[in-house]
């Protein structure tokens, strides 16, 4: 086995004798007692694309921020272009030529692009040559890097995957000469990142160092030249794309040996359990978000919905978990339920066997500062066998926590922690744990191991199969066409509120999925 | 992983910021040209050092645990409710009621009736404000200020038009009936052969604060509402996800907020005034916010700083009587208190926190 951990390794392509574009020596951060970032030597040539990649709370984040002048490494040095270089803030980064593409995009939604672009780079104190140099200047980089964006579109009126175009443009006015993109790919159809793919690679023919901060494996392997491990705050390996699998990169990630495919017998459908018809959902901006879906799903089955996020799947779950009123007709083991009235709230939907997981567990499915037992019965509070009388039987609530958390390997097992003491996984863990073990005859899933790390992943996907296996039906949503694919046993993408087809795991593949998660039918089967 | 042990978080931070305040305090003292230390000598025999003392300290103290309470219910479903000033007004309203609708043969009779139209004055003083809060997302902070202003307008009126008795020049009710009187302290003690002075106004109401404490901490940790309203409190988008309706939680917990302030008017209206007069509450409303935010919303934490807050009022009293500090000086001295207990948290808790967190690198460090 070759060297995994030399990290001086020169990426191809790279002049042998220029200074590598972004080298950092041995940063160390910590923030209280844990121990971000360790020690993290990386070399990044220019004009290549680096990949790193590493589970939830590797340190990946935090080693970029340190980058970009959001954290302060309490050792080490960063030098650009062989200088030795403080970045002490944002700015300090933007001088150095970094830019980055946030997750989550930081745009003015009611500004145009072009003043998007420019806020915060304006070169005095009228707008008025600002803009019309900047629009001389935003159309010839468009046009270098075929980026192409009307420069007058409001950010709120364009897609995800020309906001992000924003973002780059945004880095490149700046005369950005090294780019760093934090989970670019999230929010877009495989379409929208395969077109991202061609703009980097693109950017790296000209000279861009690019930095791609990802946890997606099939990526890693599509697009960057050079890749870097990192595990619990190290660096763990950094080798040659070209050299290496997805499975020695999950491996290197994890520290074992990880299941990337989900094992899983043929489903043995029972009677419908959830009959969905017509489903309307109209926001309070009077947007319709659900327009007249319908589906069903039997006992023994998984239906997973496949689709970009925002399409609607969030509203179909928070629907029939009773967040969301709607109109159209539910049925529950052949009995309508109430979507508007009395009984559309949450606690109906549990009293009628509905268990739900909810996609953003920090935000809905727990309490982050109640312990570890007070969200084990969350939502579940009215149960009479948790209660004695008046008063909650916490003694024995607390106890059947520890069996959960033992069945469920959650750790550390301890019910007096606080959710937000737990790593992801194990928050996720914790909301498994609750509502599987209701014994639902319908489970809700939303994005059951987003944040979640891959040793945790297999262990979430065995659980759903083993509630299906007994017999109950599932409806699982995940914006990870990995994650439908391996799980379900039939599929149907969403796109703009409606179903647009649904198809069999082992008839279809992504190529088709995509089409359809982009609003194209081909008039297909269903 | 929490920053610091629990201890330093209940115990150390708030008393570094009562040392802190008192140290300002005495500078201010000395500033006037007065000796700091004597002063407090004084406050400290004044409110503790008799039973006289205590009498007007725990007096005191019943009102704040009232109000303390009223605002950590609101307070644990993240209501700002400022409004126990008002609240409490009107809870003086509803007891002066009841007391003056029957000749009373018993307190014992009169007491459940009087807390019963006290908590109703003051829960239905509540009421809008959180039914504007839940239905129409009116500001709680808003609507209870300005709740405040119209209950203190609504009890003038009250009393210059309707219950002052005729012929009396004075805005005030008539004096309740002797069957309405509680028993004082004094009484109380007497049964089970304590002395404790005849002239200070501490009465029953001290021992019903005592309980709600007790009630208050079961309905916030053991019950299944409390259950409820605390995890409102904490994450609304989690409470609707787990069928918590946010509407019930916000008017229920401000109906008891309300109900616990409207409360108090049995301890200083019923047990001392015995009779309504024009500004009963004395900002014992506010300071209940104070008392809540120094006990971390935790009824023994209230009942504690209560207490102290009670040594503040009394003590004060007393320097003013014993020593050329003016009056104003003294609420400057309390207004101190309030400063670094409650709204300066911050800036105490954050060196302490760095304390400790260099303590546990040390030892990390010295582990490794």
């Amino acid at each position: 086995m070759k060297d995994l951990a030399d990290t001086s390794g020169q990426p191809p392509g790279a002049a042998p004798n220029a200074p590598p574009a972004i080298e950092l020596r041995g940063i160390s951060k910590a923030f209280g007692p844990v121990q971000a970032n360790k020690d993290i030597s990386l070399s990044v040539a220019k004009g290549a694309i680096h990949g790193i990649i590493g589970e939830n709370g590797a340190g990946k984040s935090t080693l970029m921020s340190i980058l970009y002048g959001f954290y302060k490494a309490d050792r080490g040095e960063i030098l650009i272009n062989g200088q030795v270089t403080q970045i002490p803030d944002s700015q300090a980064a933007i001088a150095a030529g970094i830019g980055m593409v946030f997750q989550h995009f930081k745009l003015v939604e009611n500004f145009t692009v072009l003043e998007n672009v420019v806020l915060g780079a304006e070169e005095g104190a009228l707008l008025r040559t600002t803009m019309s140099n900047a629009r001389k200047h935003l159309t010839e980089i468009a046009e270098e890097y075929e980026m192409n964006v009307d420069p007058d579109a409001v950010i709120e009126e364009i897609g995800v995957g020309q906001q992000q175009r924003v973002e780059i443009l945004k880095s490149l006015y700046r005369n950005a000469e090294i780019l760093i993109l934090d989970e670019p790919t999230g929010v877009l159809t495989p379409a929208e990142a395969d077109h991202l793919f061609r703009i980097l690679r693109g950017l790296r023919d000209e000279g861009k160092t690019i930095i791609l901060i990802t946890h997606k494996l099939r990526e890693i392997m599509d697009v960057t030249d050079t890749v870097s491990v990192m595990r619990r705050g190290q660096m763990t390996a950094t080798v040659k794309t070209a050299e290496t699998s997805p499975e020695e990169l999950a491996e290197l990630m994890v520290g074992r040996k990880v299941l990337l495919r989900v094992d899983k017998k043929p489903a043995q459908p029972g009677a419908t359990v959830l009959k969905v018809e017509d489903l309307r959902v109209v926001d309070e901006d009077k947007v319709q978000r659900l327009k007249g879906v319908s589906l069903e799903v039997r006992a023994g089955e998984i239906l997973g919905i496949a689709g970009v996020a925002g399409n609607g799947q969030s509203e179909l779950l928070n629907v029939l978990g009773g967040i969301t009123r709607a109109t159209g007709s539910v049925q529950i083991n052949g009995q309508e339920i109430d979507l508007t009235g009395k009984y559309s709230d949450g606690r109906s939907r549990r009293e009628r066997s509905i268990a739900h997981v909810p996609e953003d567990r920090q935000r809905a499915g727990l309490i982050m500062d109640f312990a570890a037992w007070e969200n084990m019965v969350f939502g579940y509070q009215w149960d009479p066998a948790l209660n004695k009388g008046w008063l909650m039987d916490n003694a024995g609530i607390k106890a059947e926590t520890e069996g959960k958390m033992e069945r469920f390997d959650v750790r550390p097992p301890n019910p007096q922690l606080a959710a937000k003491s737990f790593s992801g996984g194990n928050q996720q863990k914790i909301v498994l744990a609750r509502e599987i073990e209701r014994n639902p005859d319908l489970l809700l899933v939303g994005q059951p191991t987003r944040g979640v790390d891959i040793g945790a992943i297999e262990f979430i996907h065995q659980q759903i199969i083993n509630l299906r296996d007994a017999g109950k039906a599932i409806l699982l949503v995940s914006v990870e066409l990995d994650e439908i694919m391996g799980l379900s046993d039939r599929i149907a993408v969403m796109f703009d509120g409606q179903i647009m087809g649904e198809r069999l795991p082992g008839e279809t593949n992504e190529g088709e999925l995509g089409l359809l998660m982009a609003g194209v039918t081909n008039g297909g089967s269903t | 992983m929490d920053v610091m042990p629990k201890w330093a978080d209940v115990v150390l931070v708030p008393v570094v910021s009562l040392l802190l305040a008192m140290v300002i305090s005495a500078l201010v003292i000395l500033g006037i040209g007065e000796d700091p230390w004597a002063a407090l000598k004084l406050m400290v025999q004044g409110s503790f050092g008799s039973t006289y003392g205590w009498g007007y300290t725990l007096f005191y103290a019943t009102n704040f645990i009232f109000t303390g309470l009223a605002f950590a219910v609101a307070s644990h479903a993240s209501m700002f409710n400022i409004g126990a000033e008002g609240q409490a007004t009107l809870g003086g309203l509803g007891v002066a009621l009841v007391c003056l609708m029957l000749p009373w043969p018993h307190w014992t009779l009169a007491l459940p009736a009087a807390m019963v139209g006290g908590a109703l004055f003051g829960a239905a003083w509540a009421f809008l404000p959180a039914w504007l809060a839940a239905k129409r997302g009116s500001h709680i902070v808003i609507t209870t200020i300005m709740f405040n202003f119209i209950g203190a307008a609504v009890l003038n009126y009250m009393l210059v038009n309707v219950m002052r008795p005729a012929g009396s020049m004075d805005p005030a009710s008539a004096k309740f009936p002797d069957g309405s009187n509680l028993p004082s302290l004094h009484d109380i003690l007497a049964i089970v052969g304590i002395p404790f002075s005849k002239s200070a106004p501490a009465n029953l109401a001290f021992i019903i604060a005592l309980i709600a404490c007790l009630l208050v901490w079961l309905l916030i940790w053991r019950t299944r509402f409390g259950f409820e309203l605390r995890a409102y409190g904490k994450s609304e988008s989690a409470a609707v996800y787990a069928g918590i309706s946010p509407t019930k939680i916000i008017v229920i917990a401000m109906l008891i907020s309300g109900g616990l302030a409207g409360m108090m008017a049995v301890n200083n209206v019923m047990g001392e005034a015995e009779r309504l007069v024009l500004n009963s509450v004395e900002g014992a409303g506010f300071i209940g916010i104070a008392v809540a935010l120094m006990g971390r919303n935790h009824p023994l934490g209230i009942l504690i700083s209560a207490i102290l807050f009670g040594f503040l009022y009394q003590g004060g009293a007393e320097l003013a009587l014993w020593m050329s500090i003016p009056r104003e000086l003294i609420v400057v001295i309390q207004g101190l208190v309030i400063l670094f207990t409650g709204a300066l948290d911050n800036m105490v808790r954050m060196p302490i926190e760095k304390i400790f967190l260099a303590i546990r690198r040390s030892k990390q460090a010295a582990g490794e």
